[in-house]
Formats: C-alpha cells, structure tokens, sequence
C-alpha cells in the first residue's frame, strides 16, 4: 500500500514534467507576445521590457532556467500583474476558488447521489421521471444562463424580500456572497451525478447478489444500503475524481459573473495576454490536482472493491 | 396439508417485443420431506416459477395465481410477511454462484445478516453460527474462510457457501435451482450429497431445478418435466425414468448419453421449442412431437397416467410404442 502511494506519487513527476513541456514550447509557438498592445510601445522600452524578461535569450536557455527556478519554488514574475509574482496571485486567487469548488462540489454529492438513487428504486415512475428532468435541464442549462438567472431571481426580483442575495462581490467571503456562485457551479454537476448514479444503481439493483440478499429477506433498505450501494459508487467515483479537479480550479465564466476574485479568469486571461509565467503556474497547479484527484480516486476504488489490491 | 401448494400459477414478463408468458397455469403440490426435481431445459420456467414463488422476479414480470406456504400466499403477501418466510422457512440457492455473493462483504458477514434478521442473534453469535455451517458444509478452515471476499474463494467453495447460508435457520424448504451448473464433476458430487444430506438428516423439503437428468435420478422422489411453462409430466422417479408416458420424457431421456453408446452420434429432439411470444394453440410440443395426431391441436389438460403420476398427453399409448422401439 505504501509502496504503491510512493510509487504513484514518483510516477506523478514525469507526468508533470511532460506537461510543463508542452505548454511551455506551446505557449512560446503561439503568434504574438507578452508585450504586444494596441498602443504601439517605443522600441527602445520593448528593448528593456524583454532583456528585463530574459525573452531575448535561446529559448532553450528559457526553459532551462524557467525549470530551474521551478524547482527553487519560483514560479517567476506574471508579465501582465507587473508588481505580483505567480505564486503571489496564486496565492491569493486559489484559496477563493478551492473553497467554492469544495463546496460545489460537496453540494452536488448531497444532492445528485441520493436523487439519483430515489430515481433507480423508482424506475419509470413519475419520481424518477422528475430526476431525469431535472439532471437534463441542468446539463442543458450553461452556466452563464444559469449564474445570470440567479442573480435575476435572488438579486433582482426578490431584492425585497428576506431570501435576497448579493447579485455578486466577494465581499471577503462572506456567506451570503458564496451561495449563488457555489450553486451556480454545482448545478451542472448535481445533474450528471443524478445520472450516473441512477444508471449504476438500476445496473446493479439486477445484479445476481441484490437477488440474492433479498432472498435471505433481508428488509429492502438493508439491500439498498449494504449490498447495492458499494459497487453502484464506482462508476460515480469515477466521474468524481477529474469533476473535483475541475472545479477545484475555479471556473471563468462563474468567477467573471459573480465577480469572485479567483483563479479562474487566469487561466483564460493569462493565455490571452500572452502571460507565460501565470499561464505555466495555473496549468501546473490543475495539473497537479488533477494527479492527485487520480490518485484518489483510485485509492477509492480499494475501499469500493476488494478485488482493487496495490502491490 | 401440503407444504406448497401452487395452483395456476401464471408468470408474464413484459418485453419491448411483447408480452412473454413464461409460466402457464402451473399447479402442483408437494409433501413435506419430499424432494422434487423440476426438469426442463433452458426457457421452460423452471426457475421462473420458483423466482415468482420467492418474489423475485424481475421488475418487468408479473406473477397471478397462488402459491400457498405455510399458511401464507407468496404472491399476495405484502414485503414484511414475504420478507420473515424468505431466508428462514423458504431458502433459496441458485446456480450463478460465481455472481451471487455480494462481492464486497465478507462471506461470514453475509451468513450472519440471515441469522441477525431471522433469529435475532448478536453479530458475534451469528457469525459463530455462520462458522459452524460452514464446517458441517465440509468448508475446511472454516475461520479463515469466514473472513475471506467471495472472490478469494473458488466457485465450489462460493456453491457450498451459498448452500451453507441457505440453511443457516433450517427451512422447511430448499429451493435449488441448478445448484451444481457450471462446477467440475467432484464438485458436483459434494454438492449432491450435501442436498442429500440435508433432507435425509434434517428432512427438510427439497426442490432441485435442473436440466441434468442424472441429477434427479439420484435425489429426487417425484419429477415434474416442464415444456414451454406448463408441466407435461409429474410422477414417481423411479416410474418416470422406466415407463415415460410423455413423448418430450422420452426424447429427453433419449437425449442422455450413455457410457455404452461409444461411437454413436448424440440423439437430439429435433426442432426448437416454440416462441413463448406466440404460443400454437393446442400442445405446445406437437410441432416437434413424432406421435401428434389430430388430438393434438387442443391443449391436453395433465391428467391421470399409467403408473400412477400426471401426464399432458392425448395419447395413452406411448409408453408401449417406447417399449416397442427399444
């Protein structure tokens, strides 16, 4: 067991090194540079501007140096956020977007896996027929619709009354401010979770054990909850692993509506302005959640089965 | 009174090409301690007709009739009356005994829920139980087998544990359907003289579901032969295998190769049985039946035969034009 987490967290180094490859030759292939803007920029200063960058030198030295300092922790210094350093934004931006993603994400479990359980031991009735409609609207309904419908609702037409909520701001993270983005996210994911989970569930609801712990008269719940349930959660963790990763790291477009100050709009924003260093930080950082996330769900798998053995 | 009673028994299962009557107006009854084999092959509704008696049908399928046990109707008693018979008075062993254990919990645990249910012991108690039936099962090392994931075990040892766990309360009434399909011949063999053990020893009721003829000639004292959901034969063992009075009795004892026929090509009833979708009208074996007469075209009811057991035949010479044959 231990050899297998050490194993796999050795393994999660090259893959990360592979990664950090790519989007560094990527992001140098792409036309245009950190520096390029509407107003033209005297030559001379664009002279500076790049030997203060070090984009003059052999871009093979760039690189070399840019996995030097990784390895110092030194994520270098944003080109755009000119008085912040990657890791400082990051710093500041992920704690935001962690939190939001957690509870999104934690709120879609809630939700999603029991419905989409009372969906499966209710096959074909109304009650599971409400549950598929609900999973389709959500998954049908973008996020930006979504978020800019809350805010319509909560924010706008209720703004009287005593379930208004703040139409956005971070306003330090309180409460109130963290209910309409956090739900916002998670919709979208209480839905696919409803699915898999009443797919697998009906699957395993047919399966030959199922019949036969209701054979031995055991009471349904008791078959639901110790014979059906395990295995029907494989396929959920599954689906949960990279959906955590994913959420964890912030989401532009509900970030950009609900005004949230996360880590989201770097990854769009610093690919756009040609800001290398913070789009190297924000793909190394999902990059390894998403390693982690894996990892985990795999681990998972062990709890889930007893055939899963790490050796 | 009979320990099971089943009268027009009706089993229907709604598939996206139709309606499928997989059971048709299925009555019998059987003593207690006796031991009855269900013989048929693959579509018959033999282990239909017990899955309806049990509540176990799949949710596609609906079941009328009655079928009566002690004291109480399986079909119309609600969960919790089903569920205190189910485990306890009536057990049931069925034949995917690679996928019948619930892969995640271990073998001891999943014994001693029946006994913490039914019998309301503690955990520990029951697993004691739980170990104790599995070394009268001859499940050596019966401790560590208790702790072990059904994966960790072979598909015998999986059968005996099913088996095990199906008497754990001692019922009145053990349902096996094709308790040996599938296992190699020594194992087979443990598997018999465990059934036989337990309604000898404990005089327990046994209905052994099979297609294996051999099977049935050693344990069972009546045989019902199943064709197309209906029962075309039911007698006395012994009287069935010398003097089958149903043309489908015959061409399925024909069909059982023997040591002596070295050389032979296998026999076989030609033709298939028939859509269970669109049943013909009159006997549901006709079609491939080498006797049919006119007679056929109606359905023949199970009436009394030679012999003493129950026949679905127009004809009563059958078993003379068999011996003549032979």
């Amino acid at each position: 067991m231990w050899s297998y987490l050490a194993r796999r967290v050795l393994i999660g180094i090259p893959t990360l090194w592979a990664i950090i490859t790519v989007c560094f030759f990527l992001m140098r292939l792409t036309p245009g540079g950190p520096f390029d803007s509407a107003a033209p920029v005297p030559p001379e200063i664009l002279a500076n501007l790049r030997a203060r960058y070090h984009l003059d030198d052999p871009l093979w030295q760039q690189y070399l140096s840019y996995l030097w300092n990784l390895l110092h922790w030194d994520f270098g210094p944003s080109f755009k956020y000119k008085d912040f350093t990657v890791t400082e934004l990051i710093a500041q931006g992920f704690p935001v977007s962690f939190q939001n993603g957690f509870a999104a994400i934690l709120l879609a479990m809630v939700i999603g896996i029991p419905m989409g359980i009372a969906a499966a031991l209710a096959q074909n009735t109304a009650r599971d027929y409400t549950v598929s409609g609900i999973a389709m609207t959500g998954i049908v309904i973008p996020n930006f619709v979504m978020g800019q419908l809350l805010i319509l609702i909560f924010g706008v037409w209720l703004k009287d009354t005593a379930v208004h909520l703040p139409a956005g701001g971070w306003n330090n993270g309180a409460f109130a401010n963290r209910i309409l983005p956090v739900i916002t996210l998670a919709l979208p994911f209480v839905a696919y979770l409803a699915r898999i989970t009443r797919g697998s569930m009906i699957e395993v609801m047919r399966a030959n054990y199922v019949r036969t712990a209701k054979a031995k008269g055991l009471p349904f719940r008791a078959v639901v909850i110790h014979h059906a349930l395990k295995s029907a959660l494989t396929p959920v963790v599954t689906f949960l692993g990279p959906a955590t990763a994913f959420i964890l790291t912030g989401s532009m477009v509900v970030e950009t509506i609900f005004q949230i100050p996360g880590i989201g709009r770097y990854f769009v924003q610093g690919a756009l302005n040609r800001d290398y260093t913070l789009v190297m930080g924000v793909t190394i950082l999902s990059a390894a959640i998403m390693i982690l996330m894996n990892l985990l769900v795999d681990l998972l798998y062990g709890v889930l089965d007893p055939k899963v053995r790490y050796d | 009174m009979a320990l099971l009673d089943v009268r027009n028994l009706t089993v229907r299962f709604d598939t996206p090409d139709g309606e499928v009557q997989a059971v048709s107006d299925l009555s019998f009854t059987m003593e207690k301690g006796e031991c009855l084999g269900i013989v048929g092959e693959s579509g018959s509704g033999k282990s239909q007709t017990f899955m309806a008696a049990m509540g176990l049908l799949a949710d596609n399928g609906r079941a009328t009739g009655d079928v009566l046990f002690g004291g109480a109707n399986l079909l119309t008693a609600g969960e919790k009356q089903l569920n205190a018979i189910r485990g306890n008075k009536a057990a049931m062993v069925f034949q995917d005994h690679m996928t019948s254990l619930t892969p995640h919990m271990k073998v001891g645990r999943q014994m001693a829920e029946v006994l913490v249910r039914h019998r309301g012991l503690s955990a520990a108690a029951a697993r004691d139980a739980a170990i104790a039936m599995l070394k009268r099962v001859q499940i050596p090392d019966p401790e560590r087998r208790a702790a072990m994931y059904p994966h960790e075990l072979s598909g015998g040892l999986r059968q005996r544990v099913m088996i095990a766990m199906s008497l754990l309360c001692h019922p009145e009434l053990l349902i096996a359907d094709e308790p040996t399909t599938a296992l190699d011949v020594t194992v087979q063999a443990l598997i018999l003289d465990l059934i036989r053990e337990v309604k000898e020893q404990d005089r327990t009721s046994v209905i052994l579901i099979t297609h294996d003829l051999g099977v049935v000639a050693g344990l069972a004292d009546r045989v019902a032969v199943m064709y197309a959901g209906r029962i075309v034969e039911l007698g006395d063992v012994a009287q069935i295998f010398a003097a089958p009075q149903h043309p489908y009795t015959q061409g399925l004892l024909a069909c059982t190769p023997r040591l002596d026929d070295v050389g032979k090509v296998l026999k076989t009833i030609s033709g298939q049985p028939p859509n269970l979708q669109r049943l013909p009208p009159g006997c549901a074996f006709a079609p491939r039946c080498p006797f049919k007469i006119a007679a056929c075209a109606e359905r023949p009811p199970l009436r009394p035969a030679a012999g003493g057991g129950l026949k679905a035949c127009a004809r009563d010479d059958i078993a003379s034009i068999n011996r003549a044959a032979s």
